[in-house]
């Protein structure tokens, strides 16, 4: 019963005249900055705040996400995974009738790659015919940047959490310019596809027979320390995995290595796709907790965002992605970005990219700011998650962990939305990478999971 | 000539007390004759609509800014620089922009802290309550209109927290020599009050300052506490604390009556302890009686209650009593004893009841209802009001109500519920509304006894 033996330090939230009547009497303060929750949830969130469920499924699912421990066990052909007449793309479900310019671009290029078309008018003639199924890659163990389009002949990374024991697949990394994932489909870009399923796919298979499995937890951690947050900026990560890789791809692959090696080290997002996979083993393992308001994931296809949670199972609550705000590349502008795309929001699902951005200064110029606004932005989402990331810290912050955990009823309360750092792809199918920057969730998103919740609380 | 505007900010959140103030500061302007600045509540319409102003489309998430003067944008201009101003909480300073302040009670516990206070409206409060029992932290729920399913189960959580929920509509505490919320200034002393009643713990405590006697703690736990719906969770787990504390020698349970079910309970964790416990049981006795008997108990001598007769000496040709209170245990004890006298008995409104302070601040902060109250009264009424003291209240009530008891045609009664060590200065409030006209007594029971006695 120690509040009766000492002078009090009062968390102070509501009106600001007691708090000031505190501080007249001597005694430390501390107020929060109350406003409040979004408009129309008031009611959903008193009755999910309620549930007696909630904190001990938040629990757990937020240290099933922060405990899982993602290896590279292997790399495979999507077409020992993926169903026939199957491809896969980023986001929630979406047709070719509402598809993105970026989206449709993928998917012709898929079809030309895959031999499924002659050209691009009768890819897309077919694709609107519906001769392929489209399937969400996160419907599939899986997650895909951008456009994120899988199709039989591309290959997979295979990521095993050793401590849940889930699998995620994501597709090796293109590079930059003109790509698939981008929305290009040109001569060049198909022909450096073929290259990586005759070349680049078997060589990693090869060297990781050699290696044996990768500890991702612990190059995510390095390269946070180095300066990476994991989505934008992977350029650490991905000279520690070379690191790691060289001497066994010398030995798999002798008269490859030289072409493999420069492939990989002239693509400084190689390892996005790896930390992809990494946060997806993680964010899975937190599914499915009835009652836990826990985001597991954010996606978007170009046309929208969806967010998943853990207790409502596998369905995607939607808004319009929104258009980033951020630098160009060359002569592109605002008018040339197609709305926000990709799986790649896993990384800030998991507690990495915008929400570590405090840990990589050097990319604070893309989305227009000073340190202090990474600073910023990574100290604003403690505010919406649950938990501090045990491995995944930040020097600046004191080595403090990365907010990791995004709490659907902590964004009603304080109306902030995830910070989410994204690459912009051109609006116009075959046009490619247009420039990066943030972009803002739709809150709608967000709130529809929350009277969702509501629903099925008891 | 003067003019009027009306502003609608959509979904601008203030908190009632920063608007009543911004009001205050427009209404002292040059040229500005009225001024409100306040959330668009239905209440706030409806007093807007009895200014004369026309009245806008708003929902009352809405802030309303509404002038009368002869130049409204220097106005509007004022109430949105200081509306601007009060953006940044003080403490947060502007050399740490990178500086994140706490948006919930949940991330402002990572700071480390003993205690939560929580004053947001009603309807949100259960979310702040929660994180903080959910923090291992003992709060105290300041805010009124919390529904009693949310208040049982916040006291449930709080069992396995181990921790200890003042309230809700807990108005005031007194912890560790802090007061909390509405807070008289009291000195240390042996009696420790558990309270299901704001005002009936602060006029109890300022009758014993004035007696000499300090309190070691003052433990609100809301007025629905023993209800059978909430089961005396909180008064349960604060007498055992207060049995526990060496400074406590006495303690004074204050509450309406508990359900029978529950005042077994309460009796059976009586019974166990080792600090002996006066239950102050209301109306069985009153507030008065109440602090008489804790100075018995003590074998302290009971002294006069100060009071001071009205200054004009007026003959009173009231008829009728209207009590304008703030207080709900206050206005329900002198309800009760001026009512005694059957037909003369009157009406008594509790200001402080959530049905007025739904979207506005409490009326002891607040005086606009209750100065309209009594401009209402008639010569035939009998006005009875309290005015509270202490921290957290209006720094100087006799500023804006001595004003308006000077005007009434009614007979005023003033129950003055503070001590002398309170920053209002009790002595300079009591010499103010008796030059106004009124008769003022620290005892609400003895207020309540003569106003009864002039009717």
């Amino acid at each position: 019963m120690s509040l009766l033996s000492t002078p009090p330090r009062v968390i102070t939230v509501g009106a600001g005249l007691l708090d000031e009547a505190l501080r007249a009497q001597a005694v430390q303060t501390v107020p929060v900055s109350w406003r409040p929750p979004l408009p129309g949830t008031a009611e959903a969130l008193a009755k999910v705040l309620a549930d007696p469920r909630r904190q001990a499924a938040n629990e757990l699912a937020v240290s099933r996400l922060t405990s899982a421990r993602p290896y590279l066990v292997g790399v495979r052909r999507a077409s020992e995974v993926l169903e026939a007449g199957t491809f896969l793309h980023a986001g929630p479900p979406i047709t070719w009738e509402r598809a993105s310019g970026p989206m449709r671009g993928a998917l012709i290029g898929a079809m030309l790659l895959e031999g499924r078309a002659g050209d691009e008018h009768d890819a897309a003639r077919r694709l609107a015919a519906g001769e392929i199924a489209l399937r969400p890659c996160h419907e599939h163990a899986a997650v895909g940047p951008m456009a994120g389009v899988v199709s039989p002949s591309m290959w997979l990374f295979e990521i095993r959490d050793d401590e849940h024991g889930g699998t995620a697949y994501c597709s090796l990394n293109e590079g930059l310019g003109k790509v698939l994932r981008y929305g290009a489909y040109g001569p060049e870009v198909l022909e450096r596809l073929r290259w990586m399923d005759a070349v680049l796919g078997p060589a990693l298979k090869a060297t990781l027979e050699r290696t044996g499995p990768l500890d991702l937890r612990s190059l995510i951690a390095q390269a946070l320390q180095m300066g990476d947050e994991l989505h934008n900026r992977n350029r650490a990560a991905t000279s520690l995995l070379l690191r790691e890789l060289a001497p066994a791809v010398v030995e798999a692959v002798p008269g490859h290595a030289a072409e493999v090696l420069r492939f990989i080290n002239g693509n400084d997002h190689f390892f996005l796709n790896l930390a992809m996979a990494a946060a997806k083993v993680g964010t899975d393992a937190a599914r499915d907790v009835p009652g836990s308001s826990l985001v597991v994931a954010m996606a978007r296809n170009g046309t929208d965002f969806g967010v998943q949670v853990s207790g409502l199972g596998g369905r995607w609550f939607t808004g319009p992605a929104g258009v980033p705000d951020g630098l160009y590349l060359g002569t592109y502008g605002p008018d040339d970005a197609n709305p926000d795309i990709g799986d790649s929001t896993i990384t800030e699902t998991s507690g990495l990219g915008g929400f570590a951005m405090a840990a990589s200064p050097a990319i604070v110029r893309f989305v227009g700011g000073e340190v202090s606004d990474a600073v910023r932005a990574t100290r604003s989402m403690y505010e919406i998650t649950l938990a501090e990331h045990p491995a995944y810290q930040i020097p600046g912050l004191g080595f403090r962990g990365t907010p990791v955990g995004i709490d659907v009823t902590l964004v009603a309360r304080t109306g902030l939305l995830p910070v989410v750092n994204t690459g912009i792809a051109g609006r116009v199918p075959g046009t490619g990478q247009v420039g990066a920057g943030l972009v803002k969730p739709p809150v709608e998103a967000f709130t529809a999971a929350l009277l969702s919740l509501a629903e099925q609380a008891s | 000539m003067s003019s009027d505007a009306v502003l609608v900010r959509k979904g601008t959140y203030h908190d009632s007390v920063a608007l009543m103030r911004i009001s205050r500061a427009l209404t002292e302007m040059s040229g500005v004759e009225v001024a409100m600045v306040a959330m668009a509540t239905e209440l706030n319409l409806g007093i807007l609509r009895d200014l004369g102003f026309t009245v806008p489309a708003a929902d009352p998430g809405d802030l309303l800014i509404a002038v009368r003067a002869h130049d409204t944008r220097a106005a509007v201009e004022e109430a949105d620089r200081r509306l601007t101003a009060g953006r940044h909480p003080e403490g947060a300073p502007a050399d740490q922009p990178a500086d994140q302040p706490p948006l919930t009670t949940r991330s402002a516990a990572r700071t480390g802290a003993d205690l939560v206070l929580v004053s947001t409206p009603g309807e949100y409060a259960f979310a702040e309550a929660q994180d903080a029992i959910q923090a291992g932290l003992p709060v105290m729920i300041f805010s009124d209109g919390v529904p009693a399913a949310q208040e049982r189960r916040l006291k449930e959580l709080a069992e396995a927290q181990d921790v200890l929920v003042m309230g809700p509509d807990c108005g005031t505490a007194l912890i560790g020599g802090v007061g909390l919320g509405f807070a008289n200034v009291l000195g240390p002393g042996p009696v420790g009050v558990v309270a299901a009643s704001g005002t009936g713990a602060q006029q109890v405590t300022c009758l014993l300052d004035w007696a000499g006697t300090g309190v070691s703690h003052v433990l609100g736990v809301g007025g629905r506490d023993l209800s059978a719906e909430v089961g005396g969770l909180s008064t349960l787990r604060a007498l055992r604390m207060l049995d526990e504390d060496p400074a406590t020698e006495l303690i004074l349970l204050i509450s309406k009556p508990p359900s029978p079910e529950v005042a077994r309970t309460v009796q059976d964790s009586v019974a166990r302890l080792r600090t002996p416990v006066l239950l102050a049981l209301l109306p069985e006795i009153d507030l008065t009686e109440a602090a008489e008997r804790t100075l018995r108990a003590l074998g302290r001598p009971v002294p006069e209650w100060p009071s001071w007769p009205a200054w004009s000496g007026k003959q009173s040709r009231a008829k009728t009593i209207k009590g304008v209170y703030s207080g709900g245990t206050l206005s329900a004890e002198a309800a009760l004893i001026a009512g005694r006298a059957g037909s003369r008995g009157g009406d008594f409104v509790d200001y402080g009841d959530d049905a007025y302070t739904r979207g506005r601040a409490h009326p002891m902060i607040d005086p606009t209802l209750r100065v309209e109250a009594l401009s209402r009264a008639h010569e035939s009424d009998l006005v009875l009001m309290d005015v509270v003291l202490g921290h957290g209240a209006d720094p100087d009530p006799a500023a804006s109500l001595a004003h308006a008891v000077a005007r009434t045609p009614a007979t005023v009664v003033i129950a003055l519920i503070g001590t002398e060590g309170d920053p209002q200065d009790l002595h300079r409030q009591a010499a103010a509304f008796r030059e106004a006209g009124a008769a003022v007594f620290t005892s609400n029971a003895q207020a309540a006894r003569h106003a009864r006695s002039l009717v």
